[in-house]
């Protein structure tokens, strides 16, 4: 790095920093949020959740209930997960440049991965929520939508990135589409993919919660109908249940993960 | 670029059949996904469901949707002004949060903190990542007031976790080298992060933020539906629940996509532009 070059970049950054600048002003001044009121609210919301959200004895009344619709969300979301998995798992074979079939069905699997995952969770709940009413059905197709989306992204670019070299040599030796993707591009990305699998389903896990709110079912429609209540007792054990879940569901997943990548 | 290590027993031999225990758990994973998900669909609650009508009502509605958007609640400027809204409330949290995330993860990279310090942090960003952002936006909501004010906070508390664990897990890859090298000329520990640390990582950091950026659009979306965070989000839960009118849902559901896939598009460029100059 020569002088030139060097002045040429802290030119850059002080550019780049007065921009951050100016859109965190603007950006402050259309959300009229106010920056020593939002600061000054951390302490005082933490002090609020150390005296209110205390689990106490006779809450845990509560707990069965709690327990089984926690269960309702998490098998959901593995459900959910599991099966747009096995979806994106075609379209992210289709999809991949490496082992397309034709152009088209790559940019048909590529649209509409970039469609289901652009459009917001909360949108595909909305939508289904009317005509599939307050069921788990809906949150399983919205959570099952978003993953599809997702997963077949992150399949395209292991794939991508994975398998050019091994595809290369079967195609060498006359092999066919099948083996190919079945001996040599599955089992190379099989541990990548399993890794992003556990990401998706912990991040449904959460995911769920919202989609819940919104659908009245499942675990997040009792954090919501407690929350509503005022009974933050009832909504601290619902909260410490979910962190417990998903901290569980992490430890599995890294633990799996260390043995597999 | 990336060396390949023999694989080692904590006693220092090498692990001979170091393949098998791998496939094992990744077969037992798959099997342990896949029976989960067939006893998830004895579990689910199906009150009121008819399958039939339900998948026909949706195709209709999802066909008016994506065919004959329309506004009627609002105009195409206050559309405009809510996605603004949105954006801005996403860039807050990303903002703010990336500046604590960076300050925080200095404490939670094992190369750089005391192993202590650096294990009470990742305890604590676990803890905070495992709450949904929703979950956050409504307590705060209780402290703050509804508004902007809880809504930035909840979504900030989030992406604080999330990029906490981004960044102190680059820099701990970065080279033991260049902070041997900055440490033997007598620089202190801000030396390190200021002319060791932070130039080889920057470029990637970047990218992690308007990674997070991309999802907090998402978040403030939910977060306007769900928390009544207002943006764009909010006026979808209105068209939705409150007007069913499957017209003006369109409307928003492409102003969101638009966005979102400017921003995506943006971030692949992003990528493509920074990820290759890190390596050189």
């Amino acid at each position: 790095m020569n002088e030139k070059k060097m002045r040429k970049n802290r030119w850059q950054t002080v550019i780049f920093l007065l921009i951050i600048i100016v859109l965190t002003y603007l950006s402050a001044a259309i959300t009229s949020f106010n920056f020593v009121d939002g600061l000054a609210t951390i302490p005082k919301a933490i002090g609020w959740m150390f005296s209110n959200l205390m689990v106490t004895q006779e809450t845990l009344d509560k707990l069965p209930t709690i327990l089984e619709k926690l269960a309702e969300t998490t098998f959901m979301s593995i459900a959910a997960t599991t099966i747009a998995a096995v979806v994106s798992l075609f379209l992210g074979v289709f999809g991949s440049k490496v082992t397309k079939v034709n152009n088209f069905l790559s940019v048909f699997a590529r649209f509409i991965a970039s469609v289901s995952r652009n459009i917001p969770v909360v949108a595909w709940a909305l939508v289904l929520l009317i005509s599939f009413g307050q069921n788990s059905v809906t949150g399983f197709l919205a959570l099952f939508v978003g993953t599809v989306g997702f997963l077949t992204r992150a399949f395209i670019e292991s794939i991508d990135e994975a398998s050019q070299s091994s595809v290369e040599a079967l195609t060498a030796t006359g092999s066919t589409y099948f083996q190919i993707v079945g001996k040599a591009v599955i089992p190379q990305c099989l541990p990548q993919m399993i890794s992003w699998v556990l990401f998706m389903v912990e991040t449904n896990i959460r995911n769920a919660t919202l989609v819940g709110i919104l659908t009245g079912t499942g675990i997040g429609y009792t954090f919501d109908m407690y929350y509503k209540m005022l009974n933050y007792n009832v909504v601290a054990l619902v909260t410490l249940c979910i962190v417990i879940t998903v901290i569980v569901v992490d430890l599995m997943s890294n633990y799996v993960r260390k043995v597999i990548l | 670029m990336e060396a390949t290590y023999i694989k080692r027993k904590k006693d220092g031999r090498i692990h001979i059949k170091s393949g098998n225990k791998g496939d094992r758990v990744l077969r037992s994973t798959l099997g342990v996904l896949t029976l989960l998900t067939f006893v998830a669909f004895l579990f689910f609650n199906y009150a009121g469901l008819e399958l039939g009508s339900a998948i026909t009502e949706t195709a209709y509605n999802l066909k008016v949707m994506f065919l004959e958007p329309a506004l009627s609640h609002f105009s195409l400027g206050e559309a405009i002004y809510q996605v603004g809204v949105t954006l801005s409330l996403a860039f807050l949290a990303t903002v703010i949060g990336a500046i604590i995330a960076f300050f925080l993860s200095l404490m939670a990279a094992t190369n750089l903190a005391p192993l202590g310090l650096a294990r009470i942090v990742r305890v604590f960003v676990a803890f905070i990542r495992a709450v949904p952002t929703v979950l956050w936006v409504l307590i705060f909501a209780i402290a703050a007031g509804l508004g902007s004010e809880a809504a930035v906070l909840g979504m900030l508390f989030h992406s604080i976790a999330y990029l906490v664990k981004a960044f102190s897990e680059a820099f701990e890859e970065v080279d033991k080298g260049i902070l041997e090298a900055v440490r033997s000329t007598g620089g202190n520990w801000w030396h390190v992060v200021k002319s060791g640390v932070l130039p080889s990582t920057f470029t990637y950091l970047l990218s992690w933020v308007f990674l997070r950026f991309e999802i907090n659009f998402g978040v403030a979306v939910a977060m306007g539906a769900a928390a009544g965070a207002g943006g764009i989000g909010f006026d979808l839960f209105m068209a939705s629940s409150f007007y069913f009118d499957m017209r003006e849902v369109g409307f928003i559901t492409y102003a969101i996509l638009v966005v979102a896939i400017l921003l995506e598009v943006v971030s692949t460029r992003l990528k493509k532009r920074f990820f290759p100059a890190t390596s050189d």
